[in-house]
């Protein structure tokens, strides 16, 4: 244990810190497009407060075709404006943009999810109120939706770090770039052990902490 | 104060029209409370959301304090909807926010000074009577208790108008009563005009002034509720007003009671009900009355008897008797077999 402690402790530091590099600006870059798009998308579907057929058609188009290219291939496709956006293609910055294409549209659908489940009569008395839509959006739509936007984030950033595994083909390094590396390629199974036990343990941690909060914003 | 003016509207879905309105006008005077009743999907709802415009109307127009509603910018219209409160079957409360915020929270949103929300939150909680609850959640509140809060949220925008969407259709009928009470309250203390829709006949009777019917996206008939009470003249109208006050005879009984004399309905009300008529009947005209039923019904300011009676006697002289009761105000309808 000391031995393979000495031997990959630093290697396997390194990973996980490249990870949540990559997961952390990665989510937070999805959040702030994704929470606008979801909000966007029940402004103007059928019935919305901002009803605009045209609107709504190319965005859920945009995200389902999104939205049914797997990341890996992703990464590629898009090789071209990640180089332009970004600057580079390689590393944990050339990873940061194709994760938040794939990530922005899912987060997008998971709001619009949550929010569509904020009972319509409520929206309906604030603007009985005489309240604008962009303040019935924030101090309503989201308020209510809170919990549900929280565990939808959670389920988000999972997927993430699932994604960021794939990084590691385009040098992102990151847990998952370590267990195939290493534990794959060179035949250094316990490698991936230990990377596959951290990944249980993080995302127990996220799912246990976003169930918590979720529970704790529900408040009813 | 409120002016509808042969307003309708059309829903399109696919290719099937709903007429929900068909020409509709209305005027609802300052400081009365006006009921609509029919029966679901009459168009009440669609008819109460085009005051504030939650719908616009397809045509005609609605004009509130003289003005043309359908002509105002969004600004004006946000404005106007700040003076004419609304409350719910559904409450409408926001689940993540205390009794406190829910009233505090559309106060903030609207521009009204910290101050001034404190005032009033507590003014108006106190007016709905649940003071010791603001910090409660609306998941541990009672239906007739959420109901409360969203009145108490409506007029903390001291509103000039109240509208009520079906309010008391989800709660029993005692919580019905304590919030019709509330609601005779806050007309009667602060002078709030209210406009209400419902389908229960209660409602109109217990607190309304004047009542408009509706089928089928028209009103069919509207009025004073006494007069709508004691002299219905559509079927639907009759429908709803016999169901709640006339007395319904097993058939035999109506039988054996027509072979011997006339069934009559008699309906008293104000000064018409303090002479005993009927003592009148067996001395002047020579025709016994018997009671076989007989009832009150308590409207908002006044009430109205209603007696079923068996008169004996000569066919002229119960004519003559009838025409005595009428002529003391009394309003008779004869019971046909």
């Amino acid at each position: 244990m000391a031995d393979f402690l000495n031997q990959w402790g630093s290697a396997i530091w390194q990973a996980f810190i490249e990870t949540m590099e990559m997961t952390a600006i990665a989510l937070i870059l999805s959040v702030i497009v994704g929470i606008p798009l979801g909000v966007l998308l029940i402004l103007t579907r059928k019935n919305g407060q901002a009803e605009n057929q045209t609107v709504y058609a190319i965005l859920n188009t945009v995200i389902n075709v999104i939205r049914s290219i797997p990341f890996i291939i992703l990464l590629f496709l898009i090789l071209p404006v990640t180089k332009a956006v970004a600057g580079t293609t390689i590393g944990v910055q050339g990873v940061i943009f194709p994760l938040v294409v794939s990530c922005a549209p899912y987060i997008a659908r998971l709001m619009e999810s949550a929010m569509l489940e904020v009972d319509r009569g409520v929206i309906e008395a604030y603007q009985s109120m005489g309240i604008s839509t962009p303040k019935i959006v924030w101090y309503v739509v989201i308020r209510e939706a809170r919990s549900s936007i929280v565990l939808g984030l959670t389920i988000a950033t999972i997927g993430l770090i699932g994604e960021t595994a794939m990084a590691g083909l385009v040098g992102g390094g990151g847990l998952g770039d370590l267990a195939y590396q290493f534990g794959y390629t060179r035949f250094q199974p316990d490698v991936m052990y230990a990377v596959i036990i951290i990944l249980i343990v993080i995302v127990q941690c996220i799912q246990s902490f976003g169930n918590a909060f979720a529970r704790r914003l529900k408040k009813n | 104060m409120i002016q509808l003016q042969n307003v309708s509207k059309t829903f399109v879905t696919g290719k099937n029209k709903i007429e929900a309105l068909n020409d509709v006008s209305l005027e609802i005077q300052k400081g009365e409370i006006f009921g609509v009743i029919g029966y679901s999907g009459a168009g009440k709802s669609t008819l109460i959301r085009c005051v504030n415009l939650l719908e616009h109307p397809t045509s005609g127009y609605v004009f509130v304090d003289g003005t043309d509603i359908g002509g105002l910018g969004s600004n004006d219209l946000r404005k106007l909807r700040r003076k004419i409160g609304m409350i719910f079957q559904g409450y409408n409360l926001l689940e993540t926010a205390n009794v406190y915020d829910n009233i505090a929270i559309p106060l903030k949103l609207a521009g009204v000074p910290k101050k001034v929300i404190k005032e009033r939150a507590a003014k108006y909680l106190e007016i709905v009577g649940l003071q010791d609850r603001s910090q409660a959640f609306p998941s541990q509140l009672s239906g007739g208790q959420k109901q409360r809060v969203a009145i108490a949220r409506a007029l903390a925008h001291e509103p000039e108008v109240l509208l009520s969407d079906e309010a008391t259709s989800a709660l029993d009928p005692a919580t019905t009563d304590s919030i019709l009470e509330l609601l005779l309250k806050v007309n009667r203390e602060l002078g709030i005009t209210i406009f209400l829709i419902t389908h229960e006949l209660n409602v109109i009777q217990r607190i309304c002034d004047r009542v408009a019917v509706m089928e089928k996206g028209r009103i069919i008939e509207q009025g004073s509720v006494v007069d709508i009470f004691t002299k219905p003249r559509e079927p639907l109208t009759k429908q709803f007003v016999r169901n709640e006050s006339r007395f319904k005879i097993p058939d035999p009984l109506l039988k054996e009671l027509l072979s011997t004399g006339e069934l009559v309905n008699l309906t008293f009300l104000g000064e018409s009900a303090k002479d005993p008529a009927l003592a009148t009947l067996a001395r002047k005209f020579d025709v016994l009355p018997s009671i076989i039923a007989g009832g009150i019904d308590q409207l908002k300011d006044q009430s109205i008897g209603n007696l079923l009676v068996h008169l004996k006697g000569e066919t002229g002289k119960i004519r003559d008797a009838v025409d005595f009761l009428q002529s003391e105000h009394i309003i008779v309808e004869e019971v046909i077999g």
